[in-house]
């Protein structure tokens, strides 16, 4: 494997606080990469500098072996970077087919510029019919044609994992997809995002240990803005430091 | 198509209002609702940066402003053509929005208000102070453009050539609103931080929008130094700037025809009021506060939720 993304010595601070602290991590292509740590570790700060929406301080960024630690989300976005957010963020009075296609719009590398100001929309038949074809795959079809507001928390989080599919991302980053969700939800974001496996990088962000390690390739610690242990989730599951610092009794 | 053919019906009503009102002898009214459409045009420029656009700008007086002193400006250069002082006048607009909007746009919500309002009231300020403008007394037109083969100086002329371009204006807005950049507008008024999530340079977007309004805008200037047969400074004023606001409020804002409604109902209301009594601020005042409390989506949200 080859590592898609690499940080080095990246470090971020709020006043005093140094919400990331020298955080050093490689992701491998294809992996399903699972971030934990107890609550303010500094695991969504984390996302924040991955997807450019805070810059570092200090420390690097590569993205398939191109430096990205100045640029912007949208530049980000261009070169493969796409997130999700752990408060749903989606547009409420627009459908979910809508929804969809505006991600797929936004691929420029595909489409061209969002900056057309006379053909009609609707007009771009194959946008609209890959926009579908990504709601299919999160098992959204039958309600393509709702706004997104009317629906359910749990449709609601699986139209973010279209549309953060749509934009054919590199690496995916997923900020506790599962959060709010009842259980028969969870088991049905849960199988899509394992059904992600070896097509798509991805770094989660999740609480539920369960399904951490039924989904994770690998594990990665992170305590007080560090991250204190990297490795599979047997290794991880029998590191001390972690035992101490977070997982308690839990395994 | 029932919309489409009350929207053409409308048109060639409003094309026919000069005949008739040459026929009744009320020559008058025409160089009134030509200031009608003008302001209309202005407000549908207006309503497209905050309807459209979710940007509350307060500085629209600028633009609209801009396109009038640029024509008077280049007719004293003894530039008289319409066809190419009126798309100067337009150029002009846009610049002075892109170079407004690329520093204003950094800031949002009460600021980007401010910010808009503060280089509006600079430009003011610095037109009054220029000798060649005017100063104070503005800058008067030796005469309405020209355009070949059209003759402005007939009233019922500049009546028609403004219809036709607000007619234009309208059905540009509304298929642009149709297209990629319309629906990628329409992402941005719901959630910019998704916008950007997915990929789109929400910045650059927001100014494109800014500038489209206020070429609108420098557009309308350029018709009202004609009407007025003067660049005056007070269309830079900042009141300028909240009569078009409160006019895209009264008539809706981000409805097609919300600048058209709010700018008939303002203009046409203090025209019957001032005949009646010297304080029709105070009874609009009055018609405002109603439209805001019994139709919160302007006079447009009366007739249906289609945009």
């Amino acid at each position: 494997m080859t590592a898609l993304l690499e940080i080095a010595g990246l470090k971020r601070h709020f006043g005093g606080l140094w919400a990331t602290n020298g955080v050093d991590l490689t992701l491998e292509a294809g992996e399903i990469h699972a971030l934990i740590g107890p609550n303010g570790a500094g695991k969504t700060t984390l996302i924040h500098l991955i997807s450019g929406a805070l810059l570092p301080d200090a420390g690097t960024l590569h993205f398939a072996g191109a430096a990205i630690t100045r640029c912007n989300t949208h530049e980000r976005v261009a070169r493969g970077i796409t997130r999700s957010y752990q408060i749903t963020q989606i547009f409420p009075r627009l459908s979910l087919l809508e929804n969809v296609r505006l991600a797929v719009q936004a691929r420029r590398r595909d489409w061209g510029s969002s900056l057309r100001f006379w053909r009609p929309a609707s007009a771009d038949v194959q946008m609209i019919a890959e926009a579908a074809d990504w709601l299919g795959r999160v098992g959204l079809s039958p309600a393509a044609g709702q706004l997104a507001g009317d629906v359910s928390h749990g449709e609601r989080r699986a139209l973010e994992l279209a549309m953060a599919l749509a934009t054919r991302p590199r690496l995916l980053l997923l900020d506790e997809p599962l959060a709010g969700m009842g259980p028969e939800e969870t088991e049905h974001m849960t199988r899509l995002i394992a059904g992600l496996r070896g097509a798509q990088t991805v770094l989660l962000v999740e609480h539920d240990m369960d399904i951490v390690f039924r989904l994770a390739d690998r594990i990665s610690v992170l305590v007080a803005g560090r991250i204190i242990a990297s490795g599979t989730p047997a290794v991880v599951r029998e590191n001390q430091a972690v035992r101490r610092a977070y997982l308690g009794d839990e395994l | 198509m029932n919309q489409r053919h009350a929207e053409i019906g409308l048109f060639l009503a409003a094309a026919a209002l000069p005949l008739v009102l040459q026929s009744f002898g009320e020559d008058y009214y025409i160089a009134f609702a030509t200031r009608l459409l003008i302001f209309a045009l202005a407000a549908t420029g207006l309503n497209f940066i905050v309807g459209y656009g979710g940007m509350v700008a307060f500085g629209h007086a600028a633009f609209f402003g801009i396109g009038a002193y640029v024509v008077a400006l280049l007719m004293a250069a003894g530039l008289f053509s319409a066809w190419l002082a009126w798309p100067l006048a337009v150029g002009a607009a846009a610049l002075a929005a892109l170079l407004i909007g690329a520093l204003s746009l950094r800031t949002r919500g009460v600021y980007f208000i401010m910010i808009t309002l503060a280089f509006a009231q600079m430009i003011y300020y610095s037109v009054i102070s220029l000798k060649f403008a005017g100063g104070d007394d503005g800058l008067p037109l030796e005469q309405r453009s020209t355009l070949a083969p059209l003759d402005l100086a007939n009233d019922a002329t500049l009546y028609w050539v403004t219809l036709a371009l607000l007619a234009a204006c309208l059905f540009a807005l509304q298929r642009l609103a149709a297209s990629r950049y319309g629906s990628a507008l329409a992402g941005l008024r719901q959630n910019e931080t998704r916008m950007e999530a997915i990929g789109y340079p929400v910045q650059q977007i927001k100014l494109v929008c800014f500038v489209i309004g206020a070429a609108v805008a420098g557009l309308a200037g350029a018709l009202l130094a004609n009407q007025n047969g003067m660049a005056s400074p007070s269309q830079l004023y900042w009141t300028q700037s909240g009569m078009l606001l409160v006019m895209v409020i009264l008539g809706g804002v981000g409805r097609r025809y919300g600048g058209v409604l709010g700018a008939i109902a303002l203009l046409g209301l203090e025209e019957v009021l001032g005949r009646v009594t010297e304080y029709s601020h105070f009874y609009v005042g009055f018609a405002l506060l109603a439209v805001v409390l019994f139709a919160p989506h302007g006079l447009a949200g009366l007739w249906g939720r289609q945009r």
